[in-house]
This record gives C-alpha cells, sequence and structure tokens, in this order.
C-alpha cells in the first residue's frame, strides 16, 4: 500500500521541474510543454489528495482541468503560430517589441 | 508489487520531463513529454482513478501532444537551434526552484495532518465519476461546454487568414 504522500512528493517533483524547463527553455513551444507538466502536477496533487480523504470529488476537478487545458493548448498554439506568422521565430526574447 | 511499478513509473516520469529540460529538440521534446504522460497515466491508475487514467493517456499523450506535434511541423524551423542561455540564467532558477520545493514540501506536510478516513469503496470508478459530474457538477459541467466553444471560435480567429487588409 503506497501512502497518498509518496504522490505528493512525486507531484511536487514534477511541479519544480515545469518551472525549471519554463525558465530555462527559450522557444515558444516548449515553454508551453513546461506549462503542461505544471498542470499535470497539479492533477497528480489533486488525485493524491483524493485517495488520502476517499472523496470522489476531486476526479471531477481532474477532468474539469483536462478540458481547460485541452482549451489553453488549443488558443495557445493558435497564438504560437501567429507569432511565428508575424516575426518568423518562435524564440521568446525576439518577441520583444513592448520593451523595445 | 504497487511500490516496484509506482518507483518504475514515477523513475520514468521525472527521467523523460528531466531530458525534455535537457534536450534541444523540439521534436524530442514532445515525445518526452508523451512518455511523461502515458506513464504518469498508469500512476493515476495506483490511486484508483481508472476513468482519469485512461483521459489522461488518451487526450493527453493523444490529442494534445498530437497538437503539438503538428504545430512542431508546421512551424519548420530552418534557423538552426538557438545558443545556449548565460549561465545566470541557470543559477537563478536553481535558487528558485530550490525555494519553490521547500515551500511545497512546508505545505504538503500540512495537507496530509488532518487523520485519513478510509475510502468508501468504488466512488472512485467511472459510474461514481459519471454521477457525481451529472447532479452535483451540473453547472460547471455545461459551462465547460461553453469553454470549449470559447477556445474553438478564439483559435479561429486567431489563425485565420485576413480576408480584407
Amino acid at each position: 500500500m503506497i501512502p497518498g504522500q509518496a504522490f505528493f512528493i512525486l507531484a511536487i517533483i514534477l511541479f519544480v521541474l515545469g518551472v525549471v524547463a519554463f525558465f530555462v527553455k527559450r522557444d515558444l513551444l516548449t515553454q508551453f510543454m513546461a506549462v503542461e507538466v505544471m498542470l499535470n502536477a497539479g492533477n497528480l496533487a489533486f488525485l493524491a489528495l483524493a485517495k488520502a480523504s476517499g472523496r470522489a470529488e476531486a476526479q471531477v476537478i481532474v477532468f474539469f482541468v483536462l478540458t481547460v487545458a485541452a482549451a489553453e493548448a488549443v488558443v495557445g498554439m493558435a497564438i504560437v503560430l501567429h507569432v511565428f506568422r508575424r516575426k518568423k521565430t518562435v524564440r521568446t526574447e525576439d518577441a520583444s517589441e513592448l520593451k523595445g | 508489487m504497487g511500490w516496484v511499478i509506482f518507483l518504475f513509473l514515477s523513475i520514468l516520469c521525472v527521467g523523460s520531463v528531466a531530458a525534455m529540460i535537457i534536450s534541444r529538440n523540439q521534436a524530442h521534446n514532445a515525445l518526452f513529454l508523451v512518455l511523461a504522460f502515458a506513464s504518469l497515466g498508469g500512476i493515476f491508475g495506483l490511486l484508483d482513478a481508472p476513468f482519469v487514467a485512461v483521459v489522461q493517456v488518451i487526450i493527453y499523450a493523444g490529442a494534445i501532444m498530437v497538437l503539438f506535434l503538428f504545430a512542431i511541423m508546421m512551424i519548420n524551423l530552418n534557423e538552426g537551434l538557438p545558443p545556449e542561455r548565460k549561465k545566470i540564467v541557470y543559477v537563478i532558477s536553481a535558487v528558485l526552484a530550490a525555494v519553490l520545493a521547500a515551500e511545497l514540501l512546508v505545505v504538503a506536510r500540512q495537507a496530509f495532518l488532518p487523520p485519513v478516513q478510509i475510502a468508501a469503496p468504488g466512488s472512485g470508478n467511472p459510474a461514481g465519476i459519471g454521477r457525481l459530474l451529472f447532479t452535483g457538477y451540473l453547472y460547471p459541467f455545461e459551462i465547460t461546454s461553453l469553454l470549449l466553444i470559447a477556445a474553438l471560435i478564439g483559435a479561429m480567429t486567431l489563425s485565420g487568414k485576413k480576408e480584407s487588409s
């Protein structure tokens, strides 16, 4: 029987790795993937707490998080393609029109 | 036996996310992420959540990552790989990650303080989730459809070609 804490610690590790990937990577698409990793870590934490407390509501919330992630991926991809069409690059630091 | 599966899947998952950080090829990154999400689906199965496990594999490892791969193929970078970031960025992000991990561990210790109650048998099966989704969570479920419509229209508006101008 695996305790819920083990799953929770795995969720923490995944979230921190997602944050690190977001900061270290330089292209929009990979940073986007890092956001997905963070969302999945949140899902894992929800499910670990669901098992620890014995309630199924968290699984419904995970379902909603999945829906939001799908919508976010679709809109984000459209934005990335738009940026690529305008600037011919997906590097983050090349899209710095506001700062000059 | 459960521990063996858990350790195997979690090492696979963490390792492929770490490989995503190290690798500098976008297509490889996406494939590493498919592996990470598939093994995470197995971990969800260990948590008595079979429905979420299947949905994870189908939607995340299937649909969303295929969308990423499509985008990578459409973008088709021919400018070559960008040079490495400065060292200072790595140092700052490592410090930030350590601080964040410490904070999360402190919070996690408090999250498990109340005595855990025994799970009601069968509360996490697909039938129970469906009943919950269409009774207690009916309004959020319906609002989800609005969100999907909004995302669809937003993507079409953003990526559609301009007719005038």
